[in-house]
């Protein structure tokens, strides 16, 4: 039987990918940031979780205007990196589990969360920085992956509440999967940020640290925030942390915080980076 | 009975909602058409030319031409959109962000450095800073 071992949450920032691809990890303004994640890529080493549902937003990459799916899961078997306008970033293609992608689907969309299904996409630095946090510059990433992408960009995006009982859907598809597989939930995006008009640069540790201290064991609350608070208290960006609470739902009642790290900034950005295990 | 908008009062703040992505959609299409080499090269050859294949409103020519970002929004631009226009002009989201703020790009990194812009007198417009 398919079982949810752990989540993680990262944020997504195209600069950090930068900084791999380049090799500044180590420079005075990246290592604080870098350093943060030995302890996970240690841990993930360990772990070597068979698939990785990994909870992004595409940034205009993927979906532009022409259509906007609120909540789209990959089902594909392969995702090239996108081109964001400098050139696709030089990481391996992601190798998709359609098998499981489209049990999911299956099940979610009967469990009444309407998903789109996409069998075709490239997929933006959402989606492959967190891949290079966690595994470095692997010729091929150790694990497969399921491409999940929430409209984060066109207001309104889901709330908090929906985005967490879709993790509880998910929990109980996966759980349903016959083969025996390691599946770990990975929410990015976030933390507080906003890239846009004059309140650009707008950070709020306070906010962001109560957020992650109530993540474990406290998520119920965290699924009652509203948009506006996040607009407001997180940036117009900080928003994306809805995508946390995908993965947090899709996680059982108990869980047990192994790590945490938080940086600010990187680039426009406040970093956090929780990992949560699953306790049964 | 109009849609509850609770977002309008966030200072320095446009959210990108259902008015926005409509008046904005070509704009923003256009913005889209820059992740293709062929078209950078056209754009960069003659903007205007470029710009008028496209059915978009003066206003919003003007905004990109004067790469006025902050205008660009206020006319239904997305910035993940309008950030294919800056990276077409070889420029970085630190460099957007602290035009539209205003500040230099120097200062605009300080800032960062020392923790960002904080919340307080942010949260809503004629607050007391």
């Amino acid at each position: 039987m398919a079982r949810i071992t752990a989540g993680v949450a990262t944020s997504h920032v195209p600069l950090i990918g930068r900084a791999i691809d380049t090799g500044d990890t180590q420079s005075e303004y990246w290592k604080p940031l870098f350093d943060g994640y030995e302890f996970t890529r240690k841990w993930i080493a360990a772990e070597k979780p068979d698939v990785v549902f990994l909870v992004f937003n595409d940034h205009a990459s993927a979906f532009d205007l022409k259509l906007i799916p609120t909540f789209a899961i990959g089902t594909g078997e392969t995702f090239k990196p996108a081109d964001e306008g400098f050139g696709p970033r030089a990481v391996p293609d992601v190798k998709g589990a359609p098998d499981l992608a489209w049990h999911i689907a299956q099940s979610v969309i009967q469990d009444d969360f309407d998903l789109t299904i996409v069998n075709e996409m490239d997929v933006d630095h959402g989606l492959t920085v967190p891949l290079s946090l966690m595994f470095g510059q692997p010729d091929a990433w150790p694990c497969r992956v399921i491409p999940f992408a929430v409209n984060v960009v066109v207001y309104p995006v889901p709330n908090g509440r929906r985005c967490y009982n879709l993790g509880r859907a998910i929990a109980r598809a996966v759980e349903k999967f016959d083969e025996d597989l390691n599946v770990q939930i990975w929410g990015t995006g976030g933390m507080s940020h906003q890239l846009q008009g004059p309140r650009a640069g707008l950070i709020n540790q306070t906010w962001d640290k109560s957020f992650l201290d109530r993540l474990a064991d406290a998520p119920e609350e965290l699924a009652d925030i509203p948009h506006i608070e996040y607009i407001r208290e997180a940036g117009s960006e900080g928003i994306e942390l809805v995508m946390w609470l995908v993965m947090r739902g899709a996680l059982g009642d108990k869980v047990k915080e192994l790590h945490r790290h938080y940086h600010v900034p990187a680039s426009n950005t406040a970093v956090g980076h929780i990992i949560l295990e699953n306790q049964r | 009975m109009a849609l509850e908008k609770p977002y309008l009062d966030v200072p320095g703040t446009t959210i990108f909602d259902s008015d926005n992505a409509r008046k904005g959609y070509h704009l923003n299409q256009f913005c889209m058409s820059l992740m293709k080499e062929e078209n950078r090269k056209r754009f960069k050859a003659d903007e205007q030319v470029y710009l008028n294949e496209w059915p978009m409103s003066e206003d919003q020519k003007r905004a990109v031409l004067d790469r006025d970002y902050n205008a660009m929004i206020a006319l239904g631009g997305n910035i993940y959109f309008l950030a294919k226009i800056f990276s077409t002009d070889g420029k970085s989201f630190q460099y957007a962000a602290s035009l539209m703020t205003g500040m230099a790009e120097e200062h605009y990194k300080a800032m960062m450095v020392s923790g960002g812009r904080s919340p307080d007198g942010n949260r809503y417009t004629g607050e007391k800073k």
